[in-house]
């Protein structure tokens, strides 16, 4: 945020901080490494707020968990924001100094009283204003959040809500107090961190408006690069649709099971002139390319490399097996690809290659191979060898006069999910992970774990009596898009009216037929977590003939 | 929080009586059926927060199903968002909880030391004989047998419980089987037995003086008889004050381990951190030991009022009685005690106009020997099983809830009275120069008068036991401490009964126990049963108590049967250096003091040779 994407906070924060809100995260489930940092801050007091639709196993340790309606993250944000600021509770100080825009946001956010924060989200008034409240008082508070914040069409402007808060009551930049999203890989900080991105260089050096860091990859790549932004993932599939993109090389993405509304993403990558499909498994994508590429699995398999947490540190990665067969380290395959192709860079080891990124990103420049290994691993930005590295982001806006940039005040105005309900698709359904899988499954379906169930339809015990249907029973999920049939599970933790799927058995049942691939103009994020839906009844015939997948339905 | 629970749904019963302890249940993970919209919920630090309810929580589900069944304990576990398997390792500590099916009345009948000197193997033999083997149900009921009741100045003794609706708990006392039999078939228990001392009042008691003579149900009779003078002469003398007197009296702790109550009072004062607890532990389970039984039984608002200086000296708000589960008429007696005392300003807050609050929780113990040991009961309190804690730190700095805590048990309590009111000086001229005070002694066995007998410090065995009436000729051995304590022959009755004196005669007097054995008791019998005692009440958690005392019982029960391994020399070496073992490297008392009484029967009273 405020232009580097990163989580503020380090993990021994989290466990020193006084209060957390796990807002659109069940992070006991899908971030359990992280929780343990979280469960170490409850044990010794601190205290913990749920925000999620569902009662889930983290919303099980909260203090307190607020149920809001799917997609009403901007409408509880500003209730919040209204009645901090009402109740006298703001950083008053620190809004002064160190940010820009207040006034405007004030009154934007003027409308939500309790009243209506308690329409819109359905989480009773008297609870915002106990979190309003504990957060605002809370000298040491800590945000974090997932994909129930970012798989919307607000992608973006639900974030930025988020940030408004911390803004409000200087809950950022202080040791203890932050803005954490939670990455779902080892790596995925990294990714964003190397310029994987489309609108970034890496070091989240902007590769339109950076002029000088352009210039700087320019002369050590001797190359021009192109100044305009990329497309991200939504628009190379508007762009396929489009037939402007007719050649895809993918690596180490599944993106033909796990996009939304897969059944377009299908005849996309169906329609594509040719593919290349790079993975450590033979995913449902490489089953589509007219090319695999067998690469090894980075964390283990690949003579060293780096790689990035969610608190932003860097760390070396060890060899512990030769990669099977033919396949080769990623850094290898792409090299080979250029020479192919008429540019010999050579076979740069790990190590070369990283110190061409210290000299280009401002924020790795002090991260030698030598220094990784001593201190275990250190946080970016460290801009030189004799920095320490950062714990926390953006302690200069407490800096006296404040240095850099004030942080900007957001105005966030709440739109509903685009796939509204209505009496033909009664249910939202949202979708998630569980503790015992991964994504689309790729990464865990070859181990057996004793928790996996294969894929059900969660569903409220109220429904399932309404709709008359047993635990383990097949029924028909359908959407304005698509329909499929899963069996029946009772979940206590969902309300009347929502339901919960999650991506992971795409092989056996195809969850993302039913989601809508409306994304966020801003960030390229599609709206996994709101979906409308019908549930109905199938008879016994077509229960037979129905894929259940392996496990226990039901159960 | 991650709590997986069983399959097994609790009966409406079962839900009932842990929602009528509880009150109805908030979030539907901790069991209500729909209690709110799905909008939000509570949880968190204050649904952990009900993890000390667990034993009290339990009771209230064994009370009313006579057992804890798989359902039951189910919905325990969800109401107090504690995993199934932690409430199955609480359930399990405590001798009087069951796990599998029980009927509804059940009779625990004594077989422990003094009872059986009273013939209570004779008695279950005939249970046996005429109602059936124990643990087996006969029409709604079954007999069980069970350590220590806490009744050997009445023995044999023998507790009821009978679970339902309204659950009844009634000691018996110097019952034959007869009684037990017609009580099995139903018949209406007798009611309690009177707690009067042998000595009551006689002008010279100090501790015993209301024992008897005052209703102990009555607080205006209480306060007749000295109630709350000294509570009103504390507050003058302001809690420095107050300390000062407990240093100045001399007196040390008499629960066996003797440590200067004043220097304990003194460290729970001076810490910082806050709150600080306040515990009497009235877990009185050394076999042989009823001394605070009769002084709950018969003096229940002098254990409040004590209690209540303590607090007020050490600076306390909150204090906790840990009564043994084997005494419910000392327990009702103290509930009534605390209630009256609540309504009438005695506790609560701003007591006396003084600005200072004190509360008092009465926790019931479920049989547990080791929750005596002064660490144990906070893991109880706290709804642990209540195994003991390393030292340091000490309870003054870390005890219960880890925070600075008092624990005291009653009979030390009780001698603040009149140290506040005859002053601490005054009460150090009593009994000898080291062991200051009144002492306690539980007599028992054969003698002629059993009971609780207050005399100084310093009086001698023979002087004790004549006022109990004297002992008969064919006198055998005398047990001093209890379990943990030791044996001394008929030479030995000029022994000083001092604190000093036991030392340096390498014996204790632990707990106050003086239990006369004549040669109609099998003494290698006894042995075995105080060695099964301690393999059943170690709690498991340090491994030289946990093996030593299995080994220990498995060398005296090859003594006994004459098949010894090796010579008879041998077995007892092995004895010797299996209590050396647990001497040095048990973590709490019980383990330090399990192989006492049998090594000292053999060196003192020949046993095996």
């Amino acid at each position: 945020m405020f232009g580097a994407g990163g989580g503020t906070s380090s993990y021994r924060e989290v466990e020193e901080t006084d209060l957390i809100i796990l807002w659109g995260s069940n992070a006991r489930e899908t971030h359990p490494i992280f929780f343990h940092h979280v469960l170490k801050a409850v044990h010794s007091g601190a205290r913990l707020f749920v925000i999620d639709p569902r009662r889930t196993s983290s919303a099980q340790w909260a203090d307190a968990w607020l149920g809001l309606d799917v997609g009403t993250d901007i409408a509880l944000s500003n209730t919040m924001a209204r009645e901090i600021i009402h109740a006298g509770l703001t950083n008053e100080r620190f809004i002064e100094r160190a940010t820009t825009g207040f006034e405007e946001y004030r009154a934007s956010v003027e409308p939500w009283t309790l009243e209506e924060g308690e329409r819109v989200t359905g989480v009773p008034a008297q609870v915002i204003r106990e979190l309003a409240h504990a957060y605002a008082r809370a000298d040491r508070a800590i945000l974090c959040w997932t994909l129930g914040i970012t798989e919307h069409v607000t992608a973006v402007d639900n974030v930025l809500a988020l940030i408004n808060l911390a803004l409000l009551t200087g809950h950022v930049g202080r040791y203890g107090s932050g803005l954490n999203p939670l990455r779902g890989q080892n790596n995925v900080q990294g990714g964003g961190d190397m310029g994987a991105i489309p609108n970034k260089l890496p070091g989240f050096q902007d590769v339109q408006d950076d002029h000088e860091a352009r210039a700087r990859f320019e002369a050590a790549w001797g190359t021009k690069l192109p100044p305009q932004r990329g497309w991200h993932l939504s628009q190379m599939f508007d762009a396929m649709e489009r037939g402007e993109l007719r050649t895809l090389y993918v690596l180490g993405e599944n993106p033909a099971q796990s996009e939304a509304d897969s059944k377009r993403a299908h005849e996309l990558l169906g329609g594509l002139e040719f593919m290349i499909a790079q993975d450590i498994l033979m995913t449902g994508t490489c089953e589509m390319a007219d090319v695999v590429l067998p690469s090894s699995a980075s964390w283990c398999e690949s003579q060293g490399g780096t790689v990035t947490n969610s608190e932003r540190r860097v760390q070396r990665m060890q060899k512990a097996l030769d990669p099977p067969g033919d396949a080769r380290d990623d850094s290898w395959i792409i090299c080979e690809l250029a020479r192919r192709l008429g540019h010999d860079w050579g076979q740069p080891t790990p190590e070369e290659a990283w110190d061409e990124l210290r000299a280009l990103s401002p924020m790795h420049a002090g991260m030698s191979y030598a220094r990784l290994e001593e201190l275990g691993g250190i946080q970016w930005p460290c801009p030189s060898e004799d920095h320490p590295g950062s714990p926390f982001l953006h302690g200069r806006l407490w800096a006296e006069p404040i240095e850099g940039p004030p942080a900007p005040f957001s105005v966030t105005r709440w739109v509903p999910p685009i796939d509204e309900l209505d009496d033909d698709v009664p249910i939202r359904l949202t979708t998630g992970r569980r503790l015992d899988s991964y994504n689309t499954g790729v990464q865990t379906g070859l181990y057996r774990s004793p928790l996996r169930r294969g894929e059900t339809l969660d569903l409220s015990p109220q429904d399932a009596a309404t709709l008359d249907v047993e635990p383990g029973e097949i029924v028909r999920v359908s959407s304005r898009r698509g329909s499929i049939e899963a069996p029946v599970r009772l979940d206590t933790g969902l309300r009347p009216g929502l339901a919960f799927m999650t991506m992971h058995f795409p092989d056996d049942i195809d969850v993302n037929i039913l989601t809508i691939d409306a994304t966020d103009p801003k960030s390229g994020t599609a709206e996994f977590k709101a979906t409308a839906v019908r549930v109905e009844k199938v008879d016994g015939r077509e229960r037979a003939a129905a894929g259940v997948t392996s496990g226990e339905a039901g159960k | 929080m991650d709590v997986r629970l069983l399959d097994a749904e609790p009966t409406a019963s079962e839900r009932d009586a842990v929602d009528a302890f509880l009150g109805p249940s908030l979030a539907i993970w901790a069991g209500a059926d729909a209690v709110d919209d799905g909008r939000a919920a509570h949880g968190g630090h204050a649904a952990r927060a009900q993890r000390h309810l667990l034993l009290p929580t339990l009771h209230a589900l064994h009370e009313r199903a006579g057992w804890i069944s798989p359902g039951g304990l189910n919905y325990v576990a969800q109401r107090l968002t504690v995993p199934p398997a932690d409430v199955y390792g609480v359930a399990t500590f405590y001798a009087l909880f069951s796990v599998d099916e029980r009927p509804p009345r059940v009779v625990h009948v004594c077989d422990d030391v003094a009872c059986r000197c009273a013939g209570s193997e004779a008695l279950i033999a005939q249970l046996e004989e005429r109602f059936g083997p124990q643990d087996t149900e006969v029409d709604g009921a079954s007999w069980l047998r069970s350590p220590c009741l806490g009744q050997c100045d009445r023995a044999p003794a023998a507790l009821l419980t009978e679970a339902g609706e309204s659950p009844l708990e009634r000691e018996l006392t110097m019952v034959d089987a007869e009684g037990v039999i017609a009580i099995l078939a139903g018949g209406t228990p007798p009611e309690p037995p009177s707690t009067t001392p042998p000595q009551a009042g006689e002008p010279s008691l100090r501790l015993l003086r209301r024992v008897g003579p005052v209703d102990p149900e009555s607080l205006d009779d209480y306060r007749a008889h000295g109630g709350y003078d000294a509570l009103r002469r504390a507050l003058e003398l302001g809690p420095e004050g107050v300390i000062r007197e407990v240093i100045d009296s001399g007196i040390v702790g008499r629960g066996g381990a003797a440590f200067p109550m004043g220097r304990k009072w003194d460290a729970v004062a001076r810490q910082p951190r806050r709150p600080h607890y306040l515990i009497c532990n009235a877990d009185e389970s050394e076999p042989g030991t009823f001394k605070d039984r009769v002084l709950m039984e018969g003096d229940p608002f002098a254990v409040v009022e004590a209690m209540t200086i303590a607090a007020y000296a050490t600076g306390c708000e909150q204090g906790y009685l840990y009564v043994r589960g084997e005494y419910p008429l000392a327990r009702d007696r103290i509930v009534n005690a605390v209630e009256l005392a609540r309504e009438r300003g005695f506790l609560g807050p701003d007591i006396l106009g003084h600005g200072f609050t004190f509360e008092i929780e009465v926790r019931k113990g479920a049989g547990a020997y080791i929750c005596g040991e002064e660490t144990a009961v906070f893991g109880s309190i706290e709804g642990y099983r209540g195994e003991p804690r390393n030292k340091p730190p000490f309870p003054v700095v870390e005890g219960l809830f880890r925070l600075p805590t008092v624990v005291n048990n009653v009979e030390t309590l009780i001698n603040v009275l009149p140290i506040v009111l005859e002053g601490g000086p005054a009460f150090a001229q009593i009994g000898s120069e080291r062991s200051t005070g009144p002492k306690l002694f539980c007599v028992s066995g054969a003698v002629g008068t059993p009971g609780t007998y207050e005399v100084p410090f310093g009086t001698t065995l023979r002087e004790l036991l004549d006022l109990a009436g004297g002992v008969t000729p064919n006198l055998r051995a005398i047990l001093l401490g209890g379990a943990a304590g030791g044996f001394v022959t008929p030479d030995d009755l000029d022994l000083r009964l001092t604190i000093e004196d036991a030392r340096e005669f390498r014996t204790t007097l632990g707990s106050g126990v003086v239990l006369a054995i004549d040669d109609t008791v099998d003494l290698g019998r006894l042995l075995m049963v105080i060695a099964a005692f301690m393999r059943d009440e170690s709690c498991g958690q340090c491994v030289p108590c946990r093996v030593g005392t299995v080994r220990q019982e498995e060398a005296v029960a090859r003594l006994l049967s004459g098949r010894p391994r090796g010579s008879v020399q041998d077995e007892l070496a092995l004895i010797a250096e299996i209590g050396q073992a647990m001497r040095d490297a048990s973590i709490c008392g019980l383990g330090q003091t399990a192989s006492s009484a049998i090594e000292s029967a053999i060196e003192r009273l020949g046993a095996f040779a």
